[in-house]
């Protein structure tokens, strides 16, 4: 196995290698598009360390001969195995190319003994085969991580959600084969939005492909995504740039990763670090992006789309700091829409012989 | 949606009360304009884009004549397959009107095989059929000019008799008359002749859009269309090019605010050969650029720039002092231009097959070929024609004063046609005996008491609407024209008291204070940076959107001259607001927000 066992976002292309959301990633770092400096660790650092964890794949082999309707057994070997991938010593080669990383990503101040750069954590699922989705739920995400050990472990983390009871439970169901099985992680720097959500590159009302849907709050997109708020919500024409639809809805909570606070480990519970607090008053019912920060998502989605030459799911976040706009967008994920690109719609209209057929074919039937 | 009417709908024809102090309003109109009891079965919009106010008697040939130049049209001419003609009623003062559809679908079936040929013919011939009709305006323009008011000396001429003309003066009354009302007839047909099947064009490349661009707005589609050298915008142009001779030729202190025109014009006869030769660009410009209404031609009052200069007088001073310190907004032609063909493109671009494509290609070059008529009819019709109309009728009315018939020549818009037409017999008989006209004491008082019955209706609020609302609204005009949509009627419906509803007709959000002007007489009150606030922005105002901030009227669609004019200009603008002039009040602040189409009062 000569694959680099972590790779920069830039480097990051193959899905099977860096999993799907590093390989989004890594596409729009391609693109110039921007999004938080960061690392793959790969699918064959996550094969490397389970060779080590799982001497001759004696336990993962248990976890393919168990039968979906055992729950009880699933949840027993799952809990074992996920013991074993987080508490087992890593092989030296995994452990140093991941804490070089960090170091990288950190910068020269994220000396050994301070707590270091936060980043985030978040698994990249290597399976591309249209259960991805089903698991997005399912792998864990660390925000917030500070200090080489801790990143560590929430990588292990990460690699050891490949056996939460449920994403087993999940594919024993399916009967798919346990070997070969991997899972990528990506670590990039940590991002303290002012807001975050996510756009389409189409209406998901009504499939309109002329505009950008955008839905934002305060804070981190978490809250947006688990439903916490009913997030505020835009329509942008590609074409004009005009906002044509706005709805500004009380943003009652607000997720937020806690400031500058070193976070030693994450928790045990897997649970993110990320604090839900009461909006303050005066930001409830205020718009959480400025038409100008509106427009410039909207171009950024387009872009996206553009490179992607498909119409596009985008989770963003706006940052704090510079003074444009579009300086202070960054990606977090991209993944093609799904819903309206399956839908089959027939043509608006198709030429006719003379122009004016079309005016005496509408005026020839009630309108 | 006729769950919806009856709970929270709109009154019924036979619910409207008689306005206390104008319970006689009924006699101030012919019987066909009154409400007949199965119009409670119908739905009726007042149309306050042509008739923001109560229709003085004569006035009411805006709606009878043009009524029945659209429906021949549509109805008779062309056999459009789904829509007859449209009806209209007088209630309390103000105009309702209705479009009779044709529901059937083996009757849709007759007409369209009718229809096909003869509208294919017209878009076919387009241009050249549109050059003629220009050739057959101004012939109308030409004659109704040349029309004379006998003046009924003591005794004829002797050259009458001379040549044996053998005819006296006064049959020439009524003949005369009757030719001004049978050419604005004939004016109306050929307003009409072309203008239905434009619309109709229209509405299939809209149609067109919001199937491909589900949340495509009225406004995008129409700035895919509008063209930019239309001569409605001749007239601001023509202005703008005088008031820079006049900072040219040094004479620019004499343009200040608030000046009177008569008092501008002694002037520059004082100023030498620079006077001279403004003056001479002047006339030139007159004829006939300044034959534009100061309001949209449907009222007597609407004079044109000729008539009234005060309109032309109040932009110039702006002008001229934006062009004295460099700050003259230029009309950017070249960058509308760009902008309407990078945006269609973009739009195209976005279709995903070659066949949708090409059909866009079609429905947009369709509407193309059509808008020079569309926009500029109204220079022809509405302006050049109208205002020499209605100062012909008032030459009539002039002659009927001079012989005691009534007070003075205004008093004769106060009579109907058909009244008109008795008062010249009245007065044809009593030139012929030798005796005074027995008008006179007939028609004073019935004047004093509709002059006082319309002050009393001009204060009253018509309802937007009459009767059960429709299933579908089918009228090309009544969609691009008036703006009126399902939408729009829920709005009347459910008004929120903060905030007035309308069509998002020109993109932008601003703050600033309203001027509400119901009238243009009153637009020498509107200052630098106000919110206009109007009925409906007729073309002629075109000068004074140099001075505001942005645009709200009553009633239009993203068609509508406001919409086009306020685009160009890049200012924000809602139109088909339904009441923003009852509602908001000026010196009001307010925030225009020309992308969703609404307008808070702060």
């Amino acid at each position: 196995m000569s694959s680099p066992l972590v790779l920069p976002l830039a480097e990051a292309g193959a899905a099977a290698e860096v999993g799907g959301k590093g390989a989004s990633l890594g596409e729009l770092v391609r693109a110039g598009l921007p999004v938080p400096p960061g690392f793959v660790v790969t699918a064959g650092a996550f094969t490397a360390a389970m060779t080590a964890i799982d001497r001759g794949g004696a336990l993962r082999a248990s976890v393919e001969a168990l039968a979906a309707s055992d729950i009880e057994s699933i949840a027993r070997v799952s809990a074992a195995l996920r013991a074993q991938i987080i508490g087992a010593p890593l092989p030296s080669p995994v452990a140093d190319a991941i804490t070089t990383g960090y170091a990288t990503l950190a910068g020269p101040t994220g000396s050994a003994g301070s707590a270091g750069a936060a980043v985030a954590v978040r698994s990249s699922a290597t399976m591309e085969d249209g259960s991805a989705a089903s698991f997005a739920g399912l792998q864990d995400t660390y925000l917030g991580v500070s200090g080489a050990d801790a990143v560590l472990e929430s990588v292990r983390r990460c690699w050891a959600s490949l056996y939460n009871t449920e994403s087993v439970a999940y594919r024993r169901r399916l009967g798919m084969p346990e070997p070969g099985l991997a899972m990528a992680v990506v670590v990039q720097r940590m991002v303290r939005p002012r807001a975050a959500g996510v756009m389409f590159t189409r209406s998901p009302v009504s499939g309109d492909r002329s505009v950008v849907a955008i839905e934002g709050t305060w804070g981190l997109g978490s809250a947006l995504v688990s439903g916490d708020v009913t997030p505020d919500a835009f329509i942008v024409s590609k074409i004009t740039s005009e906002i044509t639809a706005r709805r500004v809805s009380a943003k009652i909570k607000i997720h937020q990763v806690p400031p500058n606070g070193p976070v030693a480990s994450p928790p045990p519970s897997g649970a993110p670090p990320v604090t839900v607090a009461d909006t303050p008053a005066g930001l409830r019912d205020v718009p959480c992006l400025t038409d100008h920060e509106i427009r410039a998502l909207a171009a950024m989605a387009c872009r996206v789309e553009a490179r992607y030459g498909a119409a596009q799911d985008i989770e963003w976040a706006l940052l704090d700091g510079a003074d444009l706009p579009n300086e202070r967008i960054v990606l977090l994920q991209s993944r093609p829409e799904t819903v309206w690109a399956a839908r089959d719609q027939g043509p608006a209209g198709t030429p006719k012989p003379r122009p004016a057929d079309h005016v005496l074919a509408i005026f020839g039937k009630p309108l | 949606m006729a769950e919806q009417t009856e709970q929270a709908g709109f009154p019924l024809p036979s619910q409207i009360a008689d306005v206390p102090g104008a319970e006689n309003w009924r006699s101030m109109y012919r019987y066909f304009t009154r409400l007949a009891p199965d119009d409670d079965k119908r739905f009726w919009f007042y149309n306050s884009m042509h008739f923001p106010e109560p229709m003085p008697a004569f006035d009411t040939i805006t709606a009878e004549i043009p009524y029945s130049a659209i429906g021949a049209n549509t109805a008779r001419l062309f056999v459009f397959p789904t829509t007859l003609g449209i009806e209209h009623r007088i209630v309390n003062g103000r105009v309702y009107i209705t479009a009779n559809p044709v529901l059937d679908p083996a009757e849709i079936e007759r007409r369209a095989a009718e229809f096909g040929p003869r509208a294919a013919y017209y878009f076919e011939h387009w241009d050249s059929l549109y050059e003629g009709w220009k050739d057959r305006l101004r012939a109308l323009i030409t004659e109704i000019e040349a029309i004379e008011v006998p003046d009924l000396p003591e005794w004829e001429d002797a050259s009458v008799v001379f040549a044996a003309k053998g005819i006296a003066q006064n049959h020439y009354l009524r003949e005369n008359f009757h030719r001004v009302i049978a050419l604005y007839s004939k004016m109306w047909h050929h307003h009409t002749e072309m203008l239905m099947l434009g619309y109709g064009a229209y509405v299939v490349f809209f149609q067109f859009c919001q199937q491909a661009f589900p949340e495509i707005s009225d406004q995008t589609v129409a700035r895919m269309v509008a063209g930019i050298d239309v001569i409605m915008y001749r007239p601001d142009d023509e202005l703008r090019g005088l008031a820079r001779l006049a900072v040219e030729l040094g004479l620019g202190d004499l343009f200040t605010e608030g000046c009177v025109a008569a008092d501008v014009l002694t002037a520059l006869e004082g100023r030498g050969a620079a006077g001279e030769a403004w003056l001479a660009a002047f006339d030139e410009a007159r004829d006939p650029w300044f034959h534009i209404s100061s309001g949209d031609g449907f009222y007597h009052h609407h004079l044109s720039w000729n008539d009234d200069l005060t309109v032309p007088f109040t932009a110039l001073p702006s002008y001229v002092a934006a062009i004295a310190a460099g700050t003259m907004p230029v009309r950017p032609t070249g960058k509308l231009r760009a902008e309407r063909e990078r945006i269609a493109n973009g739009y195209r671009g976005l279709l995903p097959t070659d066949d949708e494509k090409a059909a866009f290609d079609q429905m947009l070059g369709l509407c193309r070929l059509v808008f020079p008529f569309v926009e500029d009819h109204k220079f022809y019709c509405e302006h050049w024609f109208t205002t020499r109309f209605f100062q012909k009728v008032k030459a009539f009315g002039a002659l009927l004063a001079r012989f005691g018939v009534i007070a003075e020549a205004d008093d004769v818009f106060h009579l109907h046609h058909t009244e008109i037409d008795q008062a010249l017999s009245d007065l044809s008989l009593a030139w012929a005996a030798g005796s005074p006209p027995l008008g006179g004491t007939h028609f004073p008082p019935l004047i004093a008491e509709r002059k006082a019955m319309l002050t009393v209706l001009k204060d009253w609020s018509p309802p937007p609407a009459l009767g059960p609302v429709p299933e579908a609204l089918n009228d090309p005009a009544v969609r691009m024209l008036w703006g009126v949509t399902a939408e729009r009627i829920e709005s009347w419906l459910n008004p929120d008291p903060d905030e007035v509803v309308g069509v998002a007709a020109s993109a932008g959000v601003v703050e600033g204070i309203a001027r509400v002007l119901r009238d243009v007489s009153e637009i020498s009150a509107l200052r630098e940076g106000e919110i206009l606030v109007v009925p409906v922005t007729a073309p002629s105002w075109a000068p004074v959107f140099a001075k505001i901030k942005a645009a709200v009227s009553d009633i239009g669609g993203a068609m509508s001259h406001a919409a086009i004019v306020a685009r160009e200009y890049g200012m924000p603008a809602v139109v088909g607001c339904g009441d923003a002039t009852k509602r908001i009040r000026t010196g009001d602040r307010v925030r225009v927000d020309g992308d969703r189409g609404t307008v808070r009062v702060l």
